[in-house]
């Protein structure tokens, strides 16, 4: 089968952060992860080309995906492999665009990334396979990749025991008892001990690693971002009161503070009353501006970045995060602000 | 949640304000709090910590 694999910049060893930026390239052959994947999958199958994308480009571009496909099309690909991205939050977004359009488009396609990969709901119905948190599992990361490329390619379904993370397909059963019999089954079953049977698993919460202190904050420019839906009067742009599935953009030029009734928060999941009657309760661009002027910040980004939080599945927020990330890296900002409400953490 | 630098403020609907305080006195308090912001975000941390704006930092 005539393969083409996906991988970002740094993997195809033409740089790291400096080059997230570039745009999509293809080479005729293997190239880094791929060469091993190559020798684990046989003679059967090729990687007829690898294009490799700056993990900002590919993130935070909404046509990459299709970019990076067309680039291909030369070289009649029956199936797409993307990644391993590991725990690579940008990197693993783009992994996923890429299956998923290429099964769209009726190729096989794969993908292999960490469970907590932000990435990994877009995946669409192509599969995804898990590979370990960091290339330092690269070994049987791609040897378990290896494995569920040849069972893809042969026809076969990837479910649990191939490592798939991807959700299959919901497809509907009937039960062999009512839920309510279920339910207090499994409450039994937790009292006997047995802590793992569940049929609704919940999300996990994972540990952010924490990024280095900034240097010179006199030199810094530093964003103010919110999950507190705040949004200009009338929420023009229809910013969700809960269960938010997007995330929007305002400017701050011109503007030393948030005058009441040009900005309200549209959050349901609070009485919005002290926000609305002056919108730096939510968004402190007041105090902002003063540090700016006395230099205490070098530069204040010029627009704040908002979603609601409310309800807001941790899936999308990830989501979010990842693409807040690349935005404000791409503009060169090295320090956030998030405002959230919330309760105020007991010690 | 997981964040690595947390502010503890007031209130749930008012992250960087108190409506108790009269408008000189929450602008300071939201003073504070950016300043408590701006010293987590020089500050190293290992994982998740709070910091009080009127006190010293501490683990989650």
């Amino acid at each position: 089968m005539r393969i083409v694999h996906y991988i970002n910049q740094y993997f195809a060893g033409v740089g790291g952060e400096e080059e997230a930026g570039r745009g999509p390239e293809l080479r005729e052959e293997a190239v880094g992860p791929g060469k091993r994947l190559q020798s684990l999958i046989g003679d059967e199958h090729e990687i007829v080309a690898t294009v490799f994308c700056g993990d900002d480009y590919a993130a935070g571009t909404a046509e990459a995906a299709e970019e990076i496909l067309s680039l291909t099309d030369d070289h009649d690909p029956e199936l797409v492999v993307a990644g391993p991205a590991f725990t690579s939050g940008r990197y693993g977004v783009a992994c996923s665009a890429v299956v998923a359009a290429a099964h769209e488009r009726g190729l096989k396609a794969i993908a292999s990334m960490h469970e907590d990969n932000p990435g990994l709901q877009d995946a669409g119905a192509a599969p995804v396979i898990e590979s370990g948190e960091s290339a330092r599992r690269m070994k049987g990361t791609i040897e378990r990749l290896a494995a569920a490329v040849q069972k893809l390619a042969a026809g076969e379904h990837l479910g649990e025991e191939d490592g798939r993370i991807s959700r299959p397909r919901r497809v509907n059963v009937l039960a062999d008892a009512p839920a309510a019999a279920r339910a207090v089954e499994l409450v039994l079953a937790r009292l006997g001990g047995d802590t793992e049977r569940t049929e609704l698993r919940p999300p996990d919460f994972d540990q952010v690693t924490p990024a280095g202190p900034v240097e010179d904050l006199s030199e810094a420019s530093v964003a103010l971002v919110t999950e507190g839906g705040l949004v200009p009067a009338g929420n023009p742009d229809g910013l969700e009161s809960s269960r938010a599935t997007l995330w929007l953009r305002y400017s701050l030029e011109g503007r030393d503070s948030l005058p009441e009734g040009e900005f309200e928060s549209v959050d349901g999941g609070f009485s919005t009353e002290a926000a609305n009657e002056d919108p730096d309760r939510m968004v402190p661009l007041d105090v902002a501006r003063e540090l700016e002027q006395e230099g205490a910040i070098g530069r204040l980004h010029p627009e704040y970045l908002v979603t609601t939080g409310n309800g807001t599945a941790v899936a999308s927020a990830k989501h979010f995060g990842v693409e807040w990330a690349v935005e404000l890296h791409k503009a060169e900002v090295q320090a956030a602000i998030l405002t959230a409400p919330g309760s105020p953490p007991s010690s | 949640m997981g964040a690595p630098r947390i502010v503890r403020t007031r209130g749930i609907p008012f992250p960087t304000g108190d409506p108790s305080l009269d408008s000189e006195e929450e602008r300071e308090w939201r003073r504070q709090l950016i300043d408590k912001a701006l010293e987590a975000l020089s500050t190293s941390v290992s994982g998740p910590t709070v910091f009080d704006p009127a006190g010293e930092a501490q683990p989650a």
